[in-house]
């Protein structure tokens, strides 16, 4: 470890109510840090907003994967039907796009879902086995009933011991050093 | 705005109880339903549920093993009727799966938040339905080990499939469909398995579910990009599940058969399967309810909410059996009537009268209040209707090809033992799966249930 800040993973707040962790957000943020982050039992839109998070792109990704699965699919049953295995039915063309709309449809929402699930898994940098706030035993709630804050110490304005009194005044009811 | 968030509550006080029993909060409800898993609070029942459908999983093993060692010769399957039992069920076990995702997906974008309760074991209902629904084409084939020649891929012998054949169509729509529902399945447990590997006493369970959260934490940062996900997966799913059954009815409608050959079959097929998933998520929660005393999640309202979906996609259906007859009438086509005539009045008319008592009449008692608010009513129905949706395929697939054009190549169906047997013991498939995942997993989702909680809203900003 080079520098004494960062022998710990930041410093943690816990809450009772939502609304006492979403101010306490908004706070943090006015405060001007920036590297910290949210956790809590279910999804909150204003916590997000609190936070200042930009637009997220698995929108954008999922676009493109179900471009890619359309176009992927399309070039399949043309090529199939075209070059790789081309059989006369009744004198039809080779090239009956219209059936193949039905797989190239399947083909489109299996790539735009494939992406969403694991293009969603990939950015939040999941599967993880460890991570330093499993180290504090309380955060074991964080999943089932309490909010938190942690404050992490790559933040360019962090100090242990103002960021421990900033979190105190927030109305937090823990307030406890995160190991890394 | 906030004139129709009060318009919205107005209502809610008004006529419709609850989606949650009141005095719930956080706790009890990570209590009520993660405890049920994490301290193995099962009732003896369990052990009977389960061990019904264990016994019937043999009986399927036994089926399919003498099947493999034979062929589909051992079944009643013969010429013209070559579909008979393995595509009846196919169909009517993915007709079943078809509600779980009418429930998680469009549900969801609908906003309807009696969803919520539902929605997990729906979804595994569904998953469910499609393994048992993906066996039958498989093992139709005859040689169920060269299945995979069904996909495109390089191969030796330089075939590929035709692209416009309605059942490569129907091979991409199931696989596509079981894709993605498992997807969207484990996607909403993840959160789920996060507090159970928080709450678990037992460091085995620590582990196995450790992994199976793939090492959530609740972030702020995660939670936005994973409603992103759900929403575009719930979005894809939607149509999906449309496209789904429209591509199997093409397996019929794309054919000449007469019954077969008609243009009303896509939207009659989806209304029909809606309706049977329906009926099953209805037999399946009924019991569960009472057995894990869980009435306070799966409310009286829920029950007649899917009541009300329930009578309408089965009136849906009553209109496509109308449409039917009138279409063989109208179409001025003799083999057209000829069809409809056999239907109603042929070797197997039995069916067809069963079919319209069953889906037709015994689903009208669900216009009165006090049919839809009991339960029991509610499962008789439910059952009437699961009959009716395995009949209506009968009546499609045999009596159609039974007696279509030339006489001289008529022909009678009827199933053997290893027929029944293989069909009996899908259902005892699927309910051991349903009892093993009422056993391991949360069946309802607790993450979206805490947000149905009066100590989830945000005092300033309204809800969550």
């Amino acid at each position: 470890m080079h520098a004494p800040t960062h022998t710990i993973h930041g410093v943690m707040a816990e809450f009772v109510t939502p609304d006492e962790f979403v101010a306490a957000l908004r706070k943090i943020r006015a405060a001007g840090y920036t590297k910290f982050d949210g956790y809590s039992p279910f999804p909150i839109h204003e916590a997000s907003q609190a936070a200042g998070l930009p637009q997220n792109p698995v929108a954008l990704m999922v676009l493109i994967g179900g471009i890619l699965g359309g176009l992927g699919g399309f070039a399949l049953a043309t090529w199939v039907s075209m070059v790789g295995y081309p059989v006369n039915i009744g004198g039809r063309p080779l090239f009956s796009w219209p059936a193949f709309i039905p797989p190239v449809f399947e083909t489109t929402v299996l790539l735009a879902s494939l992406t969403a699930v694991f293009g969603m898994l990939a950015i939040n940098g999941l599967p993880l086995l460890y991570h330093p706030v499993w180290n504090v035993p309380a955060f074991a709630r964080a999943s089932q009933d309490r909010f938190f804050v942690c404050i992490e110490a790559i933040d360019p304005k962090f100090d242990a011991s103002s960021v421990k009194t900033f979190l105190a005044g927030l109305g937090s009811a823990s307030v406890s050093e995160v190991d890394s | 705005m906030s004139t129709m968030q009060n318009k919205v509550q107005a209502n809610q006080v008004s006529w419709s109880p609850p989606v949650i029993g009141a005095g719930h909060d956080f706790e009890s409800v990570n209590a009520g339903i993660g405890d049920i898993v994490l301290q193995q609070r099962h009732p003896d029942g369990w052990w009977v549920g389960f061990g019904i459908g264990f016994l019937l999983l043999n009986v399927l093993m036994m089926a399919v093993t003498w099947l493999f060692m034979n062929g589909t010769g051992i079944w009643g399957v013969n010429n013209p009727v070559g579909w008979a039992f393995a595509i009846i069920n196919f169909v009517w076990w993915i007709g079943i799966g078809h509600a779980g995702t009418l429930i998680s997906a469009i549900l969801l974008l609908l906003n309807q938040d009696w969803r919520t309760s539902i929605n997990r074991f729906a979804e595994a209902m569904t998953i469910f339905a499609v393994m048992c629904a993906g066996m039958f084409p498989v093992i139709h084939t005859g040689r169920p080990w060269l299945a995979f020649w069904l996909f495109p891929y390089p191969n030796s012998m330089e075939l590929w499939p035709n692209f416009r054949s309605p059942l490569v169509w129907d091979v991409f729509a199931v696989s596509t469909y079981a894709t993605v529902s498992i997807l969207f399945w484990f996607v909403g447990l993840v959160p789920d398995f996060a507090m159970f590997r928080d709450r678990a006493s037992s460091k085995a369970m620590q582990k196995i579910y450790g992994v199976l959260a793939l090492g959530w934490r609740g972030s702020t940062l995660h939670w936005d990009r994973y409603e992103t996900a759900y929403l575009l997966l719930a979005g894809l799913s939607t149509p999906l599940v449309v496209s789904v059954h429209s591509v199997v009815s093409f397996d019929f409608a794309i054919s000449l058969i007469p019954g077969w050959h008609a243009t009303i079959f896509p939207p009659y097929f989806v209304a029909g399967a809606v309706y049977a998933g329906f009926a099953m998520v209805l037999t399946i929660a009924i019991p569960l309810r009472v057995a894990y005393d869980m009435k306070d999640f799966i409310t009286d309202r829920h029950l007649d909410l899917m009541a009300r979906v329930m009578l309408a996609t089965g009136l849906f259906v009553g209109y496509g059996y109308a449409t039917e007859a009138f279409m063989s009438w109208y179409s001025a086509n003799s083999f057209e009537s000829f069809m409809m005539t056999n239907r109603m009045g042929g070797p197997s008319g039995w069916a067809y009268w069963l079919l319209i008592l069953c889906n037709g009449l015994a689903i009208q008692p669900l216009w009165l209040k006090s049919v839809r608010s009991s339960a029991v009513a509610l499962f008789i129905v439910s059952m009437f209707v699961n009959v009716g949706m395995w009949l209506e395929r009968y009546v499609i697939v045999v009596t159609s090809l039974q007696h279509d054009y030339m006489p001289s190549a008529w022909g009678m169906y009827y199933p053997t033992v290893w027929d029944i047997m293989t069909f009996v013991g899908t259902i005892g498939l699927f309910v051991t799966l349903i009892f093993l995942f009422i056993r391991f997993l949360p069946v309802i989702s607790m993450f979206e249930m805490r947000t149905l909680v009066p100590e989830s809203e945000l005092k300033e900003g309204g809800h969550h």
